[in-house]
């Protein structure tokens, strides 16, 4: 154990996810010799993140303001629909510059097992955007695991009734992982090969 | 396929230890305590992930030792050398290296050394619950197919998923109300449960029926006299066995959806192949309740005979492990028993007395001592 406040700084970091016990002490004594002017930007960076960034109104995207830059963007195709888990999945297909459309982040996938279900993630917002009938694609690209496949089958047989196309991105994909660590190639064509959804 | 070389670092009850081996015939000779199940075991996790005694991987560490290493240098098919290493921490998952690369996982392992190992436990595969049988059909595919694994684990996490679905529900019941929504899941999960379900299920199936005939000789070679050996698969709910995956599939969502008010009132998954059995029968009566000690020792070997043969017969001889058998058989089922593996690549043999190791069976001579292993002869 460690003095007060370098302690304090180590339990801080030792709670963020994938930083053991371990790398957060190297972090926290990382930073106790830094400059001190990197180390204020770093502050900054993080008192302003949490102060300045919301959840788009629309797509529920982090955004500086009431919307975020997608749905801000008026080039942007209204028709079609993409849907993920996180907002990190949006930056990844945005890499790949395949996609014209707008964004759904669920905030999660649908597992019992750690007690998410439909209702605790951003379903219901995403029929309301569905309601009105400009949409007429939905690309679900959930994670491809089992949490992934599992929530698209269910918003794909939730919005079978709307005569929806509805799309999953093709395969080729690393099964089991997260759609962020797949590469910009990889990912493009997933969207290119794109599938009809039979439910 | 043979090993060539085996070293051991913190297993069990070895600090350290290096075994040269030989293909053909080699004896572990020594007391009890000294080490013999140890080291076979050490090359059975190689090639299951698993040990064939212990559920969970503390007992493997040596005590007061953080993390066991288990290496050894494989010869397959054609002579190439591949260098398999396991570093087995408790609690943590196991790290793996394939000819000294480290980017490998520990699931990339499986199928570079193959084993059959028949052990005293596996008394239990005749006389123990279902889910003994069960996971010797799963291991048996493993090591046939390496990508069932996957097959294998995809379907455990679905059941995982269902049963928390169905145990909140259930719960949520019990207490007046409950989400809608929870069960409005139901039927997705259903879906994956089918359609994963269904591929263990054909596969188990379709060896059943390699497995039936090689069984029913094995045990003939062992036991002459006794009756005739069956091996007949059943479902977890009524109804004809599928002749295809798509069946299988089908039967699974009829059956989920009988279950479906039971399932819910009990919080949990009742149909799928984590329910079906394996039924040993012998002559009219099932081996589990009526077989002899003698019988179902002999049921348990020609089990294991039948999946060496069955592995062999595909290519890629396995291993062939016997941790203390001898001494349980009878004069003429122990050379019975020697005649059908002496041809083998490798046999791999353990026993406490040396008399106990059928002449027929010619060999390298270890002896096992004091966490000592010294070669004999030749
Ligand atoms: N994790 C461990 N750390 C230290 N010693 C261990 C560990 N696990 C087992 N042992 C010791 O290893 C010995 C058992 O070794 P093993 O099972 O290989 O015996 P064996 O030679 O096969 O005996 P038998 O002839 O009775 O089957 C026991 O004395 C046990 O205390
Ligand atoms: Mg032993
Ligand atoms: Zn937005």
């Amino acid at each position: 154990m460690y003095e007060g406040v370098v302690q304090d700084l180590i339990d801080e970091l030792g709670r963020l996810p994938g930083v053991g016990p371990k790398s957060a002490q190297r972090i926290a004594f990382h930073i106790l010799q830094a400059d001190p002017v990197d180390v204020r930007r770093l502050a900054f960076a993080l008192q302003q993140v949490k102060e300045k960034v919301r959840f788009c109104s629309v797509c529920g995207n982090v955004a500086e303001s009431e919307q975020c830059r997608v749905c801000l963007d008026p080039r942007r195709d209204l028709a079609v629909i993409c849907v993920v888990e996180e907002s990190k999945d949006v930056v990844a297909i945005e890499r790949t510059r395949e996609f014209r459309g707008r964004y759904h982040v669920l905030g999660g996938a649908i597992s019992p097992i750690e007690g998410v279900g439909p209702d605790d993630l951003r379903i219901r917002e995403l029929m309301t955007r569905l309601a009105d009938g400009t949409v007429t694609e939905l690309i679900l690209a959930t994670d491809p695991n089992l949490e992934g496949e599992a929530t698209a089958t269910y918003l794909a047989r939730l919005c079978k009734p709307m005569g929806l196309k509805v799309t999953r991105l093709a395969s080729g994909l690393p099964v089991g992982g997260d759609l962020e660590y797949a590469d910009e190639v990889t990912l493009g064509r997933a969207f290119e090969g794109r599938r009809l959804l039979d439910v | 396929m043979h090993v060539a070389h085996l070293s051991l670092a913190d297993f069990r009850s070895y600090a350290r230890v290096e075994v040269p081996l030989d293909p053909g015939v080699t004896a572990f000779v020594g007391p009890n305590g000294q080490g013999k199940t140890n080291l076979v075991e050490a090359i059975g996790y190689l090639a299951t992930l698993g040990s064939h005694r212990v559920a969970s991987d503390a007992p493997l560490v040596r005590l007061g030792a953080e993390r066991a290493v288990v290496r050894a240098s494989v010869v397959g098919q054609g002579g190439r050398t591949t260098l398999v290493e396991l570093e087995i921490t408790p609690g943590k998952a196991n790290r793996a290296r394939l000819n000294r690369s480290d980017n490998v996982r520990p699931r990339d392992v499986l199928g570079v050394l193959r084993t059959v190992l028949f052990a005293p436990e596996d008394l239990t595969l005749v006389k123990g619950d279902p889910g003994e049988r069960r996971r010797f059909l799963d291991e048996l595919l493993t090591a046939r197919a390496p990508r069932l694994a996957g097959v294998r684990s995809d379907y455990e996490r679905v059941l995982k998923q269902r049963n928390a679905l169905l145990k909140t529900a259930a719960t949520a019941r019990r207490h007046g109300g409950g989400k809608a929504a929870d069960l409005a899941t139901l039927e997705v999960w259903d879906g994956h449960l089918a359609r994963t379900g269904a591929e263990l299920t054909a596969f188990r199936i379709q060896l059943v029926a390699a497995l039936q005939p090689l069984v029913a000789e094995a045990y003939r070679q062992l036991a002459p006299d006794a009756g005739e050996t069956v091996l007949e698969y059943r479902h977890s709910f009524e109804g004809e066995l599928p002749s295809s995956r798509e069946q299988a599939e089908q039967q699974l969502l009829d059956a989920l959806q009988a279950a479906r008010p039971q399932e819910v009132a009990r919080g949990l998954t009742l149909v799928g192949p984590h329910r079906d059995e394996l039924l040993l029968r012998l002559g009219p009566l099932p081996a589990k309740g009526y077989a002899s000690h003698g019988e179902s020792w002999s049921y348990a070997l020609a089990l294991r005979l039948a999946s060496y043969e069955l592995l062999r017969s595909e290519g890629g001889e396995p291993v062939l492990i016997l941790d203390d058998v001898f001494a349980e058989l009878d004069a003429r089922r122990r050379d019975r028993l020697a005649e059908l593996v002496a041809g083998g690549e490798q046999v791999l043999v353990t026993a406490a007395v040396a008399e106990d190791v059928p002449k027929a069976l010619t060999g390298a001579r270890y002896a096992v001592s004091d966490g000592a292993v010294t070669r004999l002869t030749p």
